[in-house]
C-alpha cells in the first residue's frame, strides 16, 4: 500500500554526487516557503470604467505595484534570501536527518489494515516490541492519557482516582505514594512479558474522581481535573494548587506558547488561567451546556469546544464571543481532534458520522461511517478513531486529503476505550481504556526527526531547566491567539468605511434638533419680538440643522439605487440591453 | 509485508562521556514550531527592551586640558592613540585604554586650531592662531606602553611661521603633503620650511580643510564665506565652488566611497554631496538644534558622528535622514571637535568643558570578548528586530531617545516653525499663478549656486 512515508526510501549515499546533494525540487521547498513571497513584478489591471463590455484599452489603467526603488530592492534582497534558507532548509532535510521514518507496506493480496498487532511485533527490533504492552488495572478506569511534547513521559489518569506519570523510556512509574498504590503495583499489572517496569516514575491515588490530566510546560508539572475542583501536582506528587475557580472540570487543555491552562466545566464555563502568574486570563460561560470536548488547535492556539447541540465553537481568551461557530453534526459532538499543520479538522458525532474539515474554507471534505468516541491526530497526519473496543486508524495516501483505512485494532471483549493518542516522536498510540492502558504499535505515525531545540525525548536535567526559562522569555500574551497566526506583522487591508445604522442617523438628527432648539435668540427691538416670530425662527434654525443630514441620507438612498439598477442592467442579456433605462429613476 | 517502526538507540542520540557536548538534532518543519511568527515577534520586543536597558553608551571622560578642546586628531598607525589641542595652545596625546595623558606637546602661544598626524603616526603636525605650524615627533608605541603615566613633554621637530592666523590642518591619507588653512590653503611638505603651493579664491578665511581619502591630489575646504571649495594639487587654481545659505564649518569624505562627503552646516544640518555632481545634495541628515561644529566618517563608511552647539552627539546612517543615536551628558558643554575611532566602535567627543569623552558607538554593545554561542545569539536578536521594527511597539520602543529639555524644547520649535513656513509657502504657491512658485526640494533648497 502507500503507506510508505517519503523519506523512508533507502539512501545510497556512496553513489551520490555533489549536483544531486545540491538539486532540491520545488515541491521540497514549498513546505518551508511558508506561503507565497511578495510578487514585485506585477502589474494590477485597474479597470477606469464601468462599461465592463468595451475592452478597449483606453478603459484600463495600468498600475505598478511598488514604486519605490529602494523598497522594492530591499523587497527583493528578503524575497531571495528567504527562497535560500527554505532551500537549504529543504536540502537538510533530505540529506542530514539522522532518522528514517516508519512505513507499512502490504505485499500481494494483503491488506494493511488486516495485519494485526502480533504479526509487527514479530517482524519489528526487541526494542521497539516493548513499546506494545497493555496494562491491565481494572479497580481504577476507565484511563485518560497525556503525552508531554517530547513523547517521553505519560501521564494516566483513572476514573475512579488513580494517577500515574511514566517515562516511557525505561518504562519506568516514577514514584508511588501511598500505601493502596503498592497493592495495585503488584496485583494490577499484568503485561507483555517483556515489560517490566522499573526505575523513576508516579503513581498516587487520589480519593475522588479524576475526569482529566493534562502536563503543563514540562514533565515535572501536571494539572489534574477532579471531581470537584482542579488541581495541580508536580512531578513527585505533591499538590501545589488548588484552583476552586473552575469548578468541577470535565476537560483540560494546555496551551505550550501561551502557558495557559484552559478547561470547560459541567456547566459549559470556559476558564483560561495564566500558570506563570496564577492569572485568569478569561473565562466564558458558552451557554451550550455541559460538554466534555475540548481541543487546542496547535498551529493557532485556538481552542475548539464541541457541544451536545452538534456545534463545534472555537475560542480565544479575548473575546467573549466565539471566533467561529459550526454545525457539524445533527446530534452531540463526541470526538475533535486536529491536524498538526492546523488546517484539518475531524469531528465525531452521535449522528453516526465522522467529518474531516477544511478550516481555511471552513467546509467538509470527507465524510466518514461510523461512531468515534475519542479521536486523535498523530504528528504524520494519521487520524485515529476508536469506539467501544475497536480502534481504527485512517491514513491519507493519496495526497488529497482523502482519508482511507489503514490499520485497525481490536481490544478484548468488553474493555471501552476512553481515549486515543499518539504519542509524539513515535509510531506509538496509547490507549486509555476500562480496564487499563494500552500501547500499539502504528508504523509511519510519528514524526522520525526531533528537534533538540523544539521538544527533546533525550532531554538531560540541565536542558531541561535552560529550556523552561527560554520557552518563559518566549511567552505569547494571550492576544497573540487569532485564527490565522501569520497575519502578525502584515498590514492590515483598509477598513470598509461602516454606514451608520438607522439609529445612528436618527440620533444624529435628534441632537442637531436639540442643538438648534437650546439656541438663545437674541431680543429684538419692541414689535419685532413677537412670539409667533420667535418660534418661525426657532422652527427655520431646527429645518436648517436637519437638512444636510436628510440630503445625505436621501443622496444614500439614491446612488443604492442606482446601483442596484445597474447590476440588474447588467443581467440581461446583450441584445436586450439597450433597451433597459439609461437614467436612474429619481 | 514490510514494517518499519521509528526506533532510536539512547546511545546514539545522547553524548557518550560527561565531557563531551551534548548532541543537537534540527529539524527545521514548520509543523514543529507553531505560531513561529508570534514567537519572532515577542523575541523582538524582548530584544528591544533589552538594548534599551542595556544602553550604557558613556565610558568615560579624559580630564586635563586646561581650556576647552578645540581640535582632536587619530593616529592613523596606533589605535589607541589620540591627540587634542586646547584653546590655550596646548597639545596632548591621550591613551584611550586607560584613559590617561601620554605627553604633552607645548609650545603654541594661542589657541591650536589643527591638528593632524602623518600616515605613518610618526609626526604630528599643528597649527594655531599664533601664525605657526609646528611639527612633533610622535613617541612610539613601545614607548607609550612602558611609561603611559609619564608626563615627557617634546620640542617640536620644526616651527613654520606663516602670515596669517591658521584654522585648520589636514595631512594626505597617502604621501608626504600636508595642508593648512587660514587666509588662504597653503600646501607644505615634511621637509620644507616654506608652502610647496597656496591656493586662494575670495578674500574670506578658509575654516576647515580635508584629504580625500581615494585621489590624494583632491582637497576640499569650507569657508566662512559660506562656500565649500575643491582643489586639485595638480591643478594652479581651485576646481569648484560651491556656495551655500549658511556656512559649513567641518567637512568629512565618505572613507569607503570617497567620491562623496558631508558637510556640517550652520544651520544644524548636514548635507552629504556627491562631489562630481554639486547642485543637489544626495542627503539631507536634520536633527540638530544648533550648528554643527564638527564631522567624522566611521572607517566602515556606513554612518558618521557629529558634534554640535546644542551639547550633544548624534551619529548617523550616511544615508539616514536623521541621527540613529544622541549622546549627551549634564556636564558636557558645547562640542567642538569629534572623532570615531579607527576601528569603528567608539566614538570620541572634545567639548567646551575642557574634557574629552568616550562614547561607545553601539550603545548597547556588549564590549569584550564574546563567545561565538553569544555572538549568534546577538546577531539572532538583531535580525529578528530589524524583521518587525515597523510594528509599532518595536518601534516606540527602539526609536525612543531621552533629551535634554532645552534640546527637545528647540527641536519641538523648530518642528513648528518648519510647518508654519510650510504652510506660509504653500498658501502663497496657491494664490500665485500657477507654475510661477515651482516646489523646491531640501537638497537643493539651501545651495545657492555652483562656480567652476
Amino acid at each position: 500500500m502507500g503507506a510508505r512515508q517519503e523519506n523512508g526510501t533507502p539512501r545510497k549515499l556512496a553513489s551520490v554526487t555533489e549536483e544531486e546533494i545540491a538539486n532540491v525540487t520545488d515541491n521540497e521547498v514549498r513546505k518551508y516557503l511558508r506561503g507565497e513571497g511578495a510578487n514585485l513584478e506585477v502589474w494590477t489591471i485597474v479597470v477606469t470604467s464601468w462599461d465592463t463590455l468595451d475592452e478597449s484599452p483606453e478603459n484600463f489603467m495600468y498600475l505598478q505595484v511598488i514604486q519605490d526603488k529602494k523598497l522594492k530592492g530591499q523587497l527583493a534582497f528578503r524575497e531571495e534570501l528567504y527562497g535560500k534558507s527554505a532551500k537549504a532548509a529543504a536540502k537538510a532535510e533530505k540529506w542530514l536527518m539522522p532518522t528514517e521514518g516508519g512505513y507499512l507496506d502490504a505485499e500481494g493480496i494483503e491488506k494493511t489494515w488486516r495485519i494485526k498487532q502480533d504479526t509487527i511485533a514479530r517482524e519489528v527490533d526487541i526494542s521497539s516490541s516493548k513499546k506494545q504492552y497493555d496494562i491491565v488495572l481494572p479497580d481504577f478506569g476507565p484511563y485518560t492519557l497525556d503525552f508531554t511534547s517530547s513523547g517521553r513521559y505519560m501521564a494516566a489518569a483513572g476514573h475512579k482516582g488513580h494517577l500515574a506519570i511514566i517515562d516511557l523510556q525505561n518504562l519506568g512509574v516514577i514514584k508511588e505514594l501511598q500505601d493502596e498504590m503498592m497493592l495495585i503495583g503488584v496485583t494490577g499489572i499484568v503485561v507483555n512479558e517483556n515489560v517490566e517496569f522499573r526505575g523513576r516514575g508516579t503513581l498516587m491515588y487520589v480519593r475522588e474522581a479524576v475526569r482529566d490530566v493534562v502536563f503543563l510546560h514540562n514533565e515535572l508539572f501536571f494539572a489534574a481535573a477532579q471531581n470537584k475542583y482542579l488541581y495541580i501536582y508536580n512531578r513527585d506528587g505533591t499538590e501545589l494548587h488548588c484552583l476552586k475557580e473552575h469548578g468541577a472540570v470535565l476537560k483540560l487543555q494546555f496551551l505550550k506558547n501561551h502557558f495557559l491552562l484552559a478547561s470547560i466545566n459541567n456547566f459549559g464555563q470556559l476558564h483560561y488561567q495564566d500558570v506563570t502568574t496564577g492569572e485568569m486570563v478569561n473565562s466564558y460561560r458558552t451557554g451550550l451546556g455541559r460538554s466534555d470536548v475540548l481541543q487546542v488547535n496547535p498551529f493557532n492556539g485556538v481552542i475548539a469546544s464541541g457541544h451536545s447541540g452538534g456545534t463545534v465553537n472555537m475560542w480565544k481568551p479575548t473575546s467573549a464571543a466565539p471566533l467561529v461557530k459550526m454545525l457539524c453534526h445533527h446530534g452531540p459532538v463526541t470526538g475533535l481532534a486536529f491536524h498538526p499543520n492546523g488546517h484539518l479538522m475531524a469531528t465525531a458525532g452521535m449522528d453516526k458520522k465522522i467529518k474531516l474539515w477544511d478550516l481555511r474554507k471552513f467546509q467538509v471534505l470527507q465524510t466518514l461511517p461510523g461512531h468515534a468516541k475519542t479521536l486523535d491526530f498523530s504528528q504524520k497526519g494519521l487520524l485515529a478513531t476508536a469506539t467501544g473496543s475497536f480502534i481504527q486508524v485512517l491514513g491519507d495516501f493519496s495526497g488529497s486529503q482523502k482519508y482511507s483505512r489503514y490499520m485497525g485494532h481490536s481490544m478484548a471483549k468488553g474493555y471501552q476505550i476512553q481515549k486515543v493518542s499518539f504519542r509524539p516522536y513515535e509510531d506509538v498510540l496509547g490507549i486509555g481504556h476500562s480496564m487499563g492502558w494500552s500501547s500499539i504499535l502504528i508504523p509511519g505515525a510519528g514524526e522520525p526527526n526531533f528537534d533538540s531545540w523544539v521538544a527533546n525525548p533525550f532531554e538531560t536535567s540541565k536542558q531541561r531547566r535552560e529550556k523552561e526559562v527560554r520557552s518563559l522569555l518566549d511567552k505569547l500574551p494571550a492576544e497573540a491567539i487569532m485564527l490565522d497566526p501569520s497575519k502578525i506583522g502584515t498590514v492590515r487591508s483598509a477598513r470598509k468605511k461602516e454606514k451608520p445604522t438607522k439609529q445612528e442617523r436618527e440620533a444624529e438628527i435628534e441632537a442637531a434638533v436639540a442643538a438648534a432648539k437650546s439656541v438663545l435668540l437674541k431680543k429684538k427691538t419692541k414689535g419685532r419680538n413677537k412670539p409667533s416670530k420667535l418660534v418661525k425662527k426657532r422652527q427655520q434654525g431646527i429645518e436648517r440643522a436637519k437638512r444636510p443630514l436628510l440630503e445625505q441620507q436621501m443622496e444614500e438612498e439614491l446612488s443604492k439605487k442606482k446601483k442596484r439598477k445597474m447590476s440588474e442592467d447588467n443581467q440581461l442579456p446583450k441584445s436586450l440591453q439597450r433597451f433597459a433605462r439609461k437614467t436612474a429613476t429619481a | 509485508m514490510k514494517v518499519k517502526v521509528i526506533s532510536r538507540s539512547t546511545d546514539e542520540f545522547t553524548r557518550e562521556r560527561s565531557q563531551d557536548l551534548q548532541r543537537v538534532f534540527h529539524n527545521f518543519d514548520p509543523n514543529l514550531r507553531t505560531q513561529e511568527k508570534a514567537v519572532e515577534y515577542v523575541r523582538a520586543l524582548n530584544a528591544a527592551k533589552l538594548e534599551k536597558i542595556f544602553a550604557r553608551p558613556f565610558i568615560g571622560a579624559m580630564d586635563g586640558h586646561r581650556d576647552s578642546v578645540s581640535c582632536m586628531a587619530k593616529n592613523p598607525n596606533h589605535l589607541k592613540g589620540i591627540f587634542s589641542g586646547s584653546m590655550d595652545g596646548d597639545i596632548r596625546l591621550w591613551d584611550i585604554a586607560s584613559r590617561r595623558t601620554v605627553c604633552e606637546f607645548t609650545g603654541h602661544k594661542g589657541a591650536v586650531r589643527g591638528l593632524t598626524a602623518s600616515t605613518d603616526g610618526r609626526i604630528l603636525v599643528s597649527c594655531g592662531s599664533d601664525c605657526t605650524v609646528r611639527l612633533w615627533s610622535v613617541p612610539i608605541a613601545t614607548a607609550m606602553e612602558s611609561d603611559g603615566t609619564s608626563d615627557s613633554s617634546n620640542k617640536p621637530l620644526a616651527v613654520h611661521v606663516s602670515k596669517n592666523a591658521l584654522w585648520a590642518a589636514d595631512h594626505q591619507w597617502d604621501g608626504d603633503l600636508f595642508a593648512t588653512a587660514g587666509a588662504q590653503v597653503d600646501i607644505w611638505d615634511h621637509n620644507r620650511s616654506q608652502p610647496v603651493k597656496s591656493f586662494e579664491w575670495g578674500s574670506d578665511t578658509v575654516i576647515s580643510v580635508r584629504f580625500n581619502p581615494g585621489e590624494p591630489n583632491i582637497l576640499a575646504t569650507s569657508a566662512s564665506d559660506r562656500s565649500i571649495t575643491m582643489y586639485d594639487l595638480r591643478m594652479d587654481s581651485p576646481a569648484r565652488k560651491l556656495i551655500m545659505r549658511t556656512r559649513t564649518n567641518s567637512i568629512s569624505w565618505n572613507p569607503m566611497e570617497p567620491m562623496n562627503f558631508t558637510a556640517a552646516n550652520e544651520d544644524c544640518n548636514c548635507y552629504s554631496y556627491d562631489a562630481r555632481k554639486l547642485d543637489e545634495a544626495k542627503c539631507v541628515h536634520k536633527d540638530h538644534v544648533s550648528a554643527v561644529l564638527d564631522i567624522d566618517y566611521s572607517p566602515t563608511g556606513r554612518e558618521f558622528v557629529t558634534g554640535s552647539y546644542d551639547r550633544t552627539v548624534r551619529i548617523f546612517q550616511y544615508n539616514g535622514g536623521h541621527s540613529r543615536e544622541i549622546y549627551h551628558t549634564k556636564r558636557m558643554q558645547r562640542v567642538f571637535c569629534v572623532k570615531f575611532s579607527c576601528d569603528a566602535s567608539y566614538v570620541i567627543s572634545g567639548s567646551d568643558d575642557t574634557n574629552l569623552r568616550l562614547w561607545k558607538a553601539k550603545a548597547s554593545e556588549q564590549l569584550g570578548v564574546i563567545l561565538p554561542r553569544e555572538r549568534k545569539k546577538h546577531e539572532y536578536m538583531e535580525a529578528v528586530k530589524n524583521r518587525y521594527k515597523h510594528l509599532p511597539e518595536v518601534k516606540r520602543i527602539s526609536r525612543h531617545r531621552h533629551l535634554p529639555r532645552p534640546v527637545y524644547k528647540a527641536s519641538a520649535l523648530r518642528r513648528i516653525m518648519a510647518a508654519a513656513e510650510r504652510r506660509k509657502e504653500d498658501r502663497r504657491r496657491a494664490h500665485s499663478t500657477p507654475g510661477s512658485m515651482p516646489k523646491e526640494s531640501v537638497r537643493k533648497r539651501r545651495i545657492i549656486k555652483e562656480v567652476e
